[in-house]
């Protein structure tokens, strides 16, 4: 079976994919303007500040929208269907990620907004995604 | 300074079929698209001094056409690519940087011939922060917010659904378009799931195709005699939020779309009222209802209901899509071209039996990427002053 795309982090990226395998959920807070933002890059997305710090969230959120895949693309035949979703952590940034622990997910299970909180998948020795479940 | 009324289309035509075509390759439906739009244009291929495409480079475009133009715009972000052309070509020809502007569209899409498909770079932004999760195309990324916009506003699946009807109906009365037997919002629920909220009748589909425009000063076109009236610009815009669809604010509204929508009307000083024709790109069943929301035909969360109603088919006040769309005409991948193509046909008064009859002026909408880039046109058959 087709292996699954990987992320290969570059120089601004190290310190979340760093985090993520340490099972900590790391981002950038913008020390201007107060606010965090993803994905990591050198400027703040909301003011453009270089004033920038990295800090760890707490891993807790809401579902804040998501789709239900029944065709998956190779390597995803044995997940199918799957939740692709995009989810609201309490601090305010969001971030893609799938929700994991739903046995054949249906929208009925998954109201938007409901809690989320991280958790960790080690899918290579350098890699930790971040995933999410229902709490 | 405006580019109201600077620039007419004069030609406009697609390859001699659409749909499946394995035995074209890509600059071949560029190729053939060109021809048939200098054809109709009355002018030679020799005339034209700027070239405007989008998925291959102009340089691709020139070298096959054999010319050496004085101006070229290869702004490449999708499928509305093709309304940023025609913005881009106005405000060229206005400045006198060029004075007949080709603008080409040509995809393999479904067969594939001399196209690649560029596989998603590990460290790129999309390649760190979407593609792990599972992707497979726009099926399961461009529908992120429909969602959300179900849960904030009601929108249901019967609503969109009435999407794909509504084209459909318009797409039987078009002998070009891929398919032409008529659907119930039933068999639209009860076709596959591909991915939730999208079952595979809210998708477009999948095609090969082309087609091309030829742009001229509004003065030019006047004086040309053609035996077709000239389609003359009246208002453009173009925006991008960005690029992957993580990214968006709000993911029940595009602001790429709003602010392209909210230029196109300041330009054109028309109102929604004005409006007698729409060409909403539809990738998917919501794209329509985003385009005819975030554009202020109606208020948030009234696009479902509109849709439901049918004012955009066959007998309804505001006709919408009226080749069939890309849900039931063609869609080759950068379907913007096709939605230009047919508000030309509508304000020539050559679509046929789907004719709106006494249109005088027509809106096309829609995103290039997923939510990423949008463009807005105005288009008249009226000469102005
Ligand atoms: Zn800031």
């Amino acid at each position: 079976m087709p292996a699954k795309a990987l992320p290969v982090p570059t120089p601004e990226t190290a310190p979340f994919w760093d985090g993520t395998k340490r099972h900590e959920l790391r981002m950038q807070r913008c020390n201007d303007c107060a606010q965090f933002f993803f994905y990591p890059r050198p400027y703040c997305r909301h003011c453009f500040s270089a004033n920038t710090e990295w800090r760890t969230l707490s891993g807790r959120g809401t579902l804040h929208t998501y789709v239900i895949n029944h065709r998956p693309p190779p390597g995803w035949e044995e997940d199918a269907p799957y939740v692709i979703a995009i989810v609201e952590l309490a601090e305010g940034p969001r971030l893609m990620t799938n929700i994991v622990g739903i046995t054949d997910p249906t929208p009925d299970k998954l109201p938007i907004d409901a809690p989320v909180e991280v958790v960790w998948a080690d899918v290579s020795d350098e890699i930790t995604l971040p995933h999410f479940r229902l709490v | 300074m405006t580019l109201k009324y600077s620039v007419a289309i004069i030609g406009a035509q697609e390859t001699d079929a659409v749909g499946f075509l394995p035995d074209m390759s890509v600059p071949h439906l560029h190729a053939q698209a060109a021809r048939n739009a200098i054809q109709d244009a009355g002018i030679r291929r020799d005339d034209i001094d700027g070239v405007f495409t989008a998925g291959i480079s102009p340089a691709l475009l020139a070298e096959y056409l054999g010319i050496v133009p004085r101006h070229l715009d290869g702004t490449s972000v999708g499928g509305c690519s093709f309304m940023i052309l025609v913005r881009h070509a106005a405000a060229a020809i206005k400045a006198g940087l060029c004075d007949v502007a080709l603008i080409t569209h040509g995809e393999s899409g479904r067969s594939r011939v001399g196209a690649t498909r560029p596989a998603t770079d590990p460290q790129s932004p999309m390649g760190q922060f979407e593609a792990p999760y599972g992707p497979f195309g726009p099926s399961t990324m461009f529908t992120m917010g429909v969602a959300r916009h179900m849960a904030k506003y009601g929108t249901t699946s019967e609503q969109l659904a009435a999407v794909a009807v509504s084209t459909r109906q318009w797409a039987m009365k078009n002998p070009r378009a891929m398919m032409r037997d008529p659907i119930t919002i039933e068999d639209v629920l009860n076709s596959r799931m591909i991915c939730w909220p999208m079952h595979l009748l809210d998708c477009c589909l999948v095609t090969d195709g082309g087609a091309a425009l030829i742009v001229v000063s509004a003065e030019r076109a006047r004086s040309m005699g053609l035996d077709h009236p000239p389609v003359y610009l009246l208002g453009a815009g173009e925006a991008v939020e960005q690029q992957m669809i993580s990214q968006m604010v709000d993911f029940t509204s595009s602001a790429g779309y709003r602010k392209a929508g909210e230029e196109a009307f300041r330009m054109a000083e028309v109102t929604h009222r004005d409006i007698q024709h729409v060409m909403f790109y539809d990738a998917f069943t919501h794209t329509p209802i985003y385009s005819l929301e975030d554009l202020g035909f109606v208020k948030k969360g009234e696009g479902g209901p509109w849709m439901a109603e049918m004012h955009g088919a066959p007998g309804g006040d505001l006709p919408m899509n009226t080749n069939g769309g890309g849900l039931s005409y063609t869609h080759t991948g950068m379907y913007g071209m096709f939605a230009i193509q047919e508000s030309v046909r509508q304000l020539r008064g050559e679509a046929g039996e789907r004719q709106v009859p006494g249109v005088e002026v027509g809106l096309v909408h829609g995103p290039g990427g997923m939510f990423s880039a949008a463009a807005t046109l105005i288009l008249t058959n009226q000469p102005g002053d």
